[in-house]
């Protein structure tokens, strides 16, 4: 077995020729077994790789652009015990990621251009490159808009108060008018406040048994429907992150039946998990049986299951997945939302929302393909491309492009433990478990960040 | 018998709930209840549980189950040491797991916990070593009241297979109802909800459950009606519009319990408003076991001790 090594966006342009590698670009649909070379950070033909340059055999893996995620927590500033965006971006890489998006809801929130412009310095020299949304309103207090131009001119890709949902359809139309003038996009947490309050976990038979507060369905339908009736009246680009139930879904399908400029995200965990991982079940949606399902006394109430939206139930898990294959679903974007034990080890209740996901992202994406319940290059392109366009990038494997791929193992597995994880934080519900996909090698601008 | 965790280093046993368990095992812990009350009267069984340390952690008031859990475990001979949260490290902000721990080092072998949250107990058996009994779990469930009510139906009727019993309130909110919804069912009884809308939802659908429309339709022919306490504070806005309306159209009264099998009791598990759910005659009245429900808190708890502990 090979050492695991992180590189930096800072180290040198690489040059190697990758071997017999099997090609997915969903830019044009390809999928082919060809060699792939970069020489001095870009992508070239084979013949340009110099002689005594590195040539990786690359038998059975699959090379694809970079994967771009649209919802990161980095904790930093504020929670660097949990995260800080160096770690971060070490899960990023070593999970295939090359773009993560930074949430704005740190301690200060990113709130301020100069905010902005201090995460993106501090990520220059990071594993990863790290884009900023930043936060709509003042604080994050749902009250004040925020300097929203002058964030966008330090760099802000887009702008949400991610944690709460805009609270009035006043200021979400306030807010779509004046980011359409700037053309960057709302980020929406859609979840009505009032009707999620004291809920933790989705609402249904699971909850049920368990006497656990349950959240309805409605309070993310409510809040979408709001906003997609807001996006037509302003003409602007609304992106609803983490969708989680298949209802919200549907809105989204007829919104964008009629031509509207509206995205949407879902998490990896809200595709394979369910709500009765909150009982102590482990399998996943595409596996779920109808049963009655009593708590377990090992992993039952588990606070790593604790995450908002909550998981779903089994029927909307599949929804979703069909909302991913049909491309009513545009990104996978994992929430990343790293928290240290003693948040996590306390009561369900009480257990801070979240779940990690940069490192577990592809592999719950292929434990989906290697079910039947989603598609190879759907996933490739829902994790790459997709994800990229929302914040007005290109990805692409064509001769003359900075290099920015990931190359990975599809069938190789890896045991989810403390000690496989680059992030500082360990709380996910997959720990223990065995998930097929290994990432061999993520090159971003050019540089190789991550290598095993 | 009793639920246990495969984590950690030894199997321990624990009462979590009474959903795992079968029929036979509540009816072993009905018997052995029935026994542990002749032992305490003849002051028998004195130092059954003599080498066990029997921490109270109580994270959320309680009268009737803290001060019978404490006579169970004393009658049996076991060292009580109670938590009273209100003047322990819980005020200095120790988490439930750390405070559980520092108590297994001081020698607490088995504690029994009632806390706010429900699913408490599923974290401290698998973050300690102790042996964990549900005082109570949020509004999860409330094992051992569930089978005091399972001995006090047991002794009324001597077998409750094909029995039909009604509860009537707010299911949704009430550990007591889930709890015992489960062992009625093991037991072989059919149980019938009562309730407005809100207080209901959900549990339709469960095997041996039915929900009712009305209290008429809840309460007709049924062998038993068991009420609950109406939370005072969730009655506004969440599931009737009044405590008044809650009474007028779902309060029990002597009347009303015509409508139930001649001689129908009725079961509480206290602590009551009475007035509210039920009427103070009824409470007090001839068909009420409200008081022998209470009664069998001892011994029932004194034989889930001794089980838990293995020392029966």
């Amino acid at each position: 077995m090979t050492v695991a090594r992180f590189g930096r966006l800072s180290d040198a342009p690489a040059t190697f020729l990758l071997a017999g590698v099997r090609v997915i670009d969903p830019n044009d649909g390809s999928d082919a077994v060809r060699n792939l070379a970069v020489v001095d950070g870009f992508l070239d033909v084979p013949a340009a790789v110099p002689p005594g340059a590195e040539r990786i055999e690359a038998d059975g893996l699959i090379a694809a652009p970079g994967f771009c995620d649209l919802h990161t927590h980095l904790r930093e500033p504020g929670a660097e015990g949990a995260e800080t965006i160096a770690s971060g971006a070490a899960a990023a890489a070593h999970g295939g990621f090359t773009t993560v998006c930074a949430m704005p809801n740190t301690d200060p929130p990113l709130d301020e251009p100069a905010r902005v412009g201090w995460v993106l310095e501090r990520a220059r020299e990071a594993a990863c490159r790290v884009r900023v949304i930043g936060a709509v309103t003042r604080g994050r207090a749902g009250e004040v808009l925020a300097d929203l131009g002058a964030m966008a001119e330090a760099g802000a890709v887009a702008f949400s108060d991610d944690g709460n949902a805009l609270p009035s359809p006043r200021l979400v139309r306030a807010v779509l008018g004046y980011l359409g003038g700037l053309g960057l996009p709302l980020f929406e947490h859609a979840e009505d406040a009032s009707l999620a309050a004291g809920s933790v976990m989705r609402a249904g038979p699971t909850a049920n048994r368990l006497g656990l507060s349950g959240w309805p369905v409605s309070a993310e339908l409510t809040v979408v429907e709001r906003d997609i009736a807001l996006a037509v009246e302003a003409g602007a680009r609304l992106h609803l992150t983490h969708l989680s139930t298949a209802g919200a879904l549907e809105a989204v399908r007829r919104a964008r039946a009629r031509g509207l400029p509206v995205t949407c995200d879902v998490t990896p965990h809200h595709l394979a998990m369910t709500d009765a991982w909150v009982a102590g079940s482990r399998r996943f949606a595409w596996a779920a049986s109808a049963d009655d399902v009593a708590p377990d006394a090992d992993r039952g109430y588990d606070g790593y299951c604790r995450v908002n939206p909550p998981l779903p139930s089994a029927g909307d898990a599949l929804a979703l997945l069909a909302g991913v294959m049909d491309g009513t679903v545009d990104a996978i974007a994992t929430d990343h939302a790293p928290h240290p034990p003693e948040r996590k080890l306390v009561p369900f209740d009480d257990a801070a929302p979240g779940l990690i996901g940069l490192e577990t992202a592809l592999s719950l994406g292929l434990a989906a393909v290697e079910a039947g319940a989603l598609d190879l290059g759907t996933l490739v392109a829902a994790l790459s491309i997709r994800p990229a366009e929302i914040i007005g990038e290109r990805r692409s494997l064509a001769i003359g492009q900075a290099a920015d791929l990931v190359v990975f193992d599809p069938t190789a597995r890896w045991r989810v433990e403390p000690a496989a994880l680059a992030s500082a934080s360990a709380n996910t519900p997959l720990l223990g478990m065995e998930l097929p996909g290994v990432v061999r090698l993520t090159v971003a601008d050019g540089r190789v960040t991550y290598r095993s | 018998m009793i639920v246990e965790a495969s984590s950690g280093a030894a199997t321990r046993r624990h009462l979590l709930d009474v959903d795992g368990l079968s029929r036979i095992e509540i009816e072993r812990i009905c018997d052995l209840a029935v026994e542990m009350r002749e032992a305490r009267a003849a002051r028998a069984y004195r130092s059954l549980l003599e080498a066990e340390t029997v921490g109270l952690a109580f994270y959320e008031g309680s009268t009737r189950t803290r001060v019978s859990f404490e006579l169970a475990a004393k009658a049996l001979g076991a060292t009580v040491v109670d938590l009273g949260v209100a003047g322990s490290s819980v005020g200095k902000g120790e988490s439930l797991v750390d405070t559980l721990r520092t108590l297994e080092r001081t020698g607490v072998t088995t504690v029994v916990l009632r806390h706010a949250i429900s699913g408490a107990p599923y974290l401290a058996a698998r973050s300690t070593g102790l042996r964990i009994v549900n005082g109570g779990d949020g509004t999860h469930a409330h094992p051992t009241q569930a089978l005091a009510d399972a001995l006090t139906l047991r002794e009324r009727f001597g077998s409750l297979e094909g029995m039909t019993v009604a509860i009537v309130g707010d299911i949704g909110h009430s550990r007591v109802a889930r709890s015992n919804l489960h062992s009625l069912v093991i037991l072989g009884a059919r149980v019938r909800l009562g309730g407005p809308p809100a207080w209901v939802r959900g549990f339709d659908g469960r095997p041996g459950v039915e929900v009712a429309r009305s209290l008429a339709e809840a309460l007709d022919g049924v062998d038993a009606v068991m009420t609950l306490r109406v939370q005072l504070e969730r009655s506004a806005g969440n599931g009737v519009p009044s405590l008044r309306e809650y009474t007028t159209r779902w309060g029990l009264d002597e009347t009303r319990m015509r409508l139930a099998a001649p001689g129908a009791p009725i079961l509480h598990p206290g602590p009551t408003n009475e007035g509210v759910e039920l009427t103070a005659e009824l409470a007090n009245g001839p068909r009420s076991l409200i008081g022998r429900q209470v009664e069998n808190g001892v011994p029932i708890r004194m034989a889930v001790l001794a089980l838990v502990t293995g020392a029966a």
